[in-house]
C-alpha cells in the first residue's frame, strides 16, 4: 500500500500551493481531488468554444515586481519559488462603488478612493483616513490580535460617521472575501481593505488558467502526485489519529497526517470517529454567476469600469436571500476586458459581462429538473436588469450566455450549501480534532485566490514541514 | 566546505528564495534584516534549504546565529567541515 508524509484533500488554489511546499521539501505528498480536473472554487471550463473561467474577476492583492516586497503575491511567489513573470497581472482600468445618487471610483493607487471621499464626503476624510491608520497589518493575522474578532461596523463607527460611507465601503470588501451575513470580522476587514483598497486588481490575460497550470506544473515538476477523479470518502482514524484515507472507489492511501482544503465540517464529516457534525457551522452564501457574451467590446458603448459593486438602497444587505432563489438588490459587475493588458497580448476575443448576485442553495437544489434550467433564465434576466441601473445597457449586445448557481457550485466543489467563503467562523490555526489532520483554504481563514494560496503556504509550512 | 565556500552557498539559497533581491552589495556584518526583506517565513526557508541541499539540521533555539552572513558562516563552520563540495 502506497505511504505518503502528507495527502492533502483538494486541488484547488490552497492543496495545489501547499503541496508544492512539500514536494519542494522533498516530502512523499499526494494531492486527491474528487473532481475530473483542478481549481475546486476557481476553475475554467470550455463551452460553445470559448474558454470561461468559473471565478476569476479580479485578482486581490496586485502588486509589481520590486514594489512591496511584504505583501501577499509576493510573499507566494518567493515561497512558491515563482518568478514575477508567472504571475503577470494586468492593471484594472478602474471600479467604482454605485449606490443611490452615490458613485466612488477606485483603483490600485488609494489617493483616487481619497479624493473621492473627500469630494462626496467632505467630513469623513479624516475619518477614513484614521481608519486607514488603525489598520491590522499582515503580521497580525493570525488572529491573535484582540481587535481581530471584533466587529468590523463597530470598529469603522468609531472613525466614519456617515453610516453610508461605512455601507458603500463594506460592499466590495464583503462580495470579496466575507463568509458571516451582515458584519464582518475586524481582521477579515484589514485583509480584505488591503487586498481590495491599498493593494488592488488585477488579471492574467489568460485568466485563472494561466494560475492552475503554474501551480500544478511546479507541483508535478517536483515528484508531487496528483490524483484526479479521487474522491475521498473516509478518513481511517485509529488510536485518535488518522492513519489514511479510503478514496470513493474503495482505494486506500496511508499518510503521517493529511492536510484537507474541503472546509471544516465537510473533513470532519470523513472522519471515522465523528458520528455527527454541526453543519450550522457551514457557511450559507453562496451566489449565482450570469455571464454575457457580448458582439462588442464594454469600452464600445460607454463601459470602461473594471468591477462595478452596486447596492440599490442606502443600506447594504449581506445575507442569503430566505424567501427567494436570489437577491440581486446588490451584485458585482466585472468585465474582464477592463484591464491594462500588454500591446503584445492584445484584446481578450470577446466583450465579456459577469454579474455576480446572492442565491440560496436549498432553494435552487429543491427546483425540479426543468424548473431548475427555466429559472437559470429568468434569474439571469433579473441580474442583467438589476444591474443595467447602474451601467449602460448591454441586452442588445448579447451573443451567448452561461448561468451557474449554488447547486452548481456545490456539485463541482462539494461545499456544504455551496458556499463560496467558507464557515463564518474560521479555524484560524488550521488544527482539528485530531493530532495529524489540519485545514488549509476557505475554512482555514483565508479566501480568495491569493488568500487561498497563502494559507495553503502557511498551513503546509506550520504543520507539515516544521513538526 | 570552507568558510568561503559556505558564504557562497548561502547566497545561492538567498538567490533561490528572493531571485529580485541585490545580493552584490551585501554586508557581511550587517543583519540580513536590515540589508535584505525577509521576513520570518523567508527566514525559515533558509533553515529548510540546508537541510534539504545538505542535511544540516538547525534546532530552533539556534536560529539567532543566522542573523547575518558573518554569524550564519561561523555557525555553520563546524556542521559543514565535513561536506564536499559538490
Ligand atoms: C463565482 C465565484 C467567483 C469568485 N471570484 C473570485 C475573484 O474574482 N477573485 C478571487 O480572488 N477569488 C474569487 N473567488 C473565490 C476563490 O475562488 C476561492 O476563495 C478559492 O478558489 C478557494 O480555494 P480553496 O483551495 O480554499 O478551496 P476550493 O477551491 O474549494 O478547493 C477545495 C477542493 O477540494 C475538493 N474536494 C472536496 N471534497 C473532496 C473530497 N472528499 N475528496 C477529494 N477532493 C475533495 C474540491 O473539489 C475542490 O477542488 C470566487 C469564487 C466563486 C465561486
Amino acid at each position: 500500500m502506497s505511504k505518503y508524509d502528507t495527502i492533502i484533500i483538494g486541488a484547488g488554489m490552497s492543496g495545489l500551493a501547499a503541496g508544492i511546499r512539500l514536494a519542494h521539501f522533498d516530502q512523499r505528498v499526494c494531492i486527491l481531488e474528487k473532481h475530473y480536473t483542478i481549481g475546486g472554487l476557481n476553475s475554467f471550463y470550455r463551452m460553445g468554444g470559448r474558454d470561461y473561467d468559473v471565478g476569476l474577476h479580479a485578482m486581490t492583492n496586485y502588486a509589481v515586481k520590486g514594489s512591496d516586497k511584504r505583501g501577499p503575491l509576493a510573499k507566494l511567489i518567493r515561497q512558491l519559488r515563482f518568478r514575477w513573470e508567472d504571475f503577470k497581472l494586468a492593471e484594472q482600468v478602474g471600479s467604482s462603488i454605485r449606490f443611490p445618487d452615490v458613485s466612488l471610483d477606485f483603483n490600485n493607487d488609494i489617493a483616487m478612493l481619497e479624493a473621492e471621499i473627500a469630494r462626496d464626503f467632505p467630513s469623513q476624510i479624516d475619518g477614513f483616513q484614521s481608519l486607514c491608520g488603525a489598520l491590522l497589518d499582515y503580521s497580525d493575522m493570525d488572529g491573535g490580535a484582540p481587535d481581530f474578532m471584533r466587529s468590523a461596523r463597530e470598529v469603522m463607527a468609531r472613525h466614519i460617521s456617515e453610516p453610508l460611507l461605512i455601507e458603500m465601503l463594506l460592499c466590495p470588501l464583503m462580495w470579496y472575501g466575507n463568509a458571516r451575513e451582515n458584519d464582518m470580522d475586524y481582521g477579515q476587514f484589514c485583509i480584505m481593505f488591503r487586498a481590495c483598497y491599498l493593494e488592488g486588481f488585477g488579471r492574467p490575460y489568460k485568466g485563472v488558467r494561466m494560475i492552475l497550470k503554474n501551480l500544478v506544473r511546479k507541483f508535478r515538476g517536483l515528484g508531487g502526485e496528483l490524483k484526479l477523479r479521487s474522491g475521498v470518502s473516509r478518513i481511517e482514524v485509529d488510536n485518535g489519529k488518522a492513519v489514511g484515507v479510503v478514496l470513493d472507489d474503495g482505494t486506500e492511501l496511508q499518510a503521517d497526517r493529511i492536510l484537507s482544503s474541503a472546509g471544516s465540517v465537510e473533513t470532519m464529516r470523513m472522519c471515522d470517529d465523528v458520528t455527527e457534525v454541526d453543519v450550522a457551522k457551514a457557511g450559507q452564501l453562496s451566489f449565482i454567476e450570469s455571464i454575457s457574451i457580448l458582439d462588442r467590446m464594454p469600452q464600445d458603448f460607454g463601459f470602461d469600469r473594471t468591477i462595478v459593486f452596486y447596492n440599490d438602497s442606502e443600506n447594504f444587505h449581506w445575507e442569503r436571500p430566505d424567501t427567494q432563489l436570489c437577491d440581486s438588490r446588490t451584485g458585482v459587475i466585472c468585465s474582464p476586458n477592463n484591464y491594462l493588458y500588454d500591446a503584445d497580448e492584445g484584446e481578450l476575443p470577446d466583450g465579456v459581462i459577469r454579474i455576480t448576485t446572492l442565491a440560496n442553495h436549498d432553494r435552487w437544489c429543491e427546483l425540479p429538473d426543468e424548473k431548475y434550467a427555466a429559472q437559470k433564465m429568468q434569474q439571469y434576466d433579473e441580474a442583467v436588469e438589476s444591474s443595467v441601473r447602474f451601467m449602460p445597457d448591454f441586452r442588445r449586445y448579447v451573443v451567448d450566455t452561461d448561468v451557474f448557481t449554488p447547486k452548481t457550485i456545490r456539485r463541482f466543489t462539494w461545499h456544504d450549501n455551496g458556499a463560496v467563503y467558507g464557515a463564518p467562523d474560521k479555524q484560524l490555526d488550521g488544527t482539528t480534532h485530531l493530532p495529524n489532520v489540519f485545514l488549509c483554504g476557505t475554512d482555514q481563514g483565508f479566501v480568495g485566490i491569493v488568500g487561498a494560496i497563502v494559507s495553503g503556504i502557511s498551513m503546509a509550512n506550520r504543520h507539515c514541514l516544521q513538526a | 566546505m570552507t568558510p568561503a565556500e559556505i558564504r557562497v552557498e548561502i547566497l545561492d539559497i538567498l538567490d533561490d528564495i528572493s531571485p529580485d533581491e541585490d545580493l552584490d552589495n551585501l554586508k557581511d556584518d550587517v543583519a540580513f534584516r536590515e540589508q535584505l526583506e525577509l521576513d520570518s517565513m523567508d527566514f525559515l526557508d533558509i533553515v529548510m534549504e540546508l537541510r534539504k541541499r545538505h542535511r544540516v539540521q538547525i534546532p530552533e533555539e539556534d536560529y539567532g546565529h543566522l542573523a547575518s552572513m558573518a554569524s550564519t558562516v561561523s555557525y555553520l563552520e563546524p556542521k559543514m567541515v565535513d561536506i564536499v563540495k559538490s
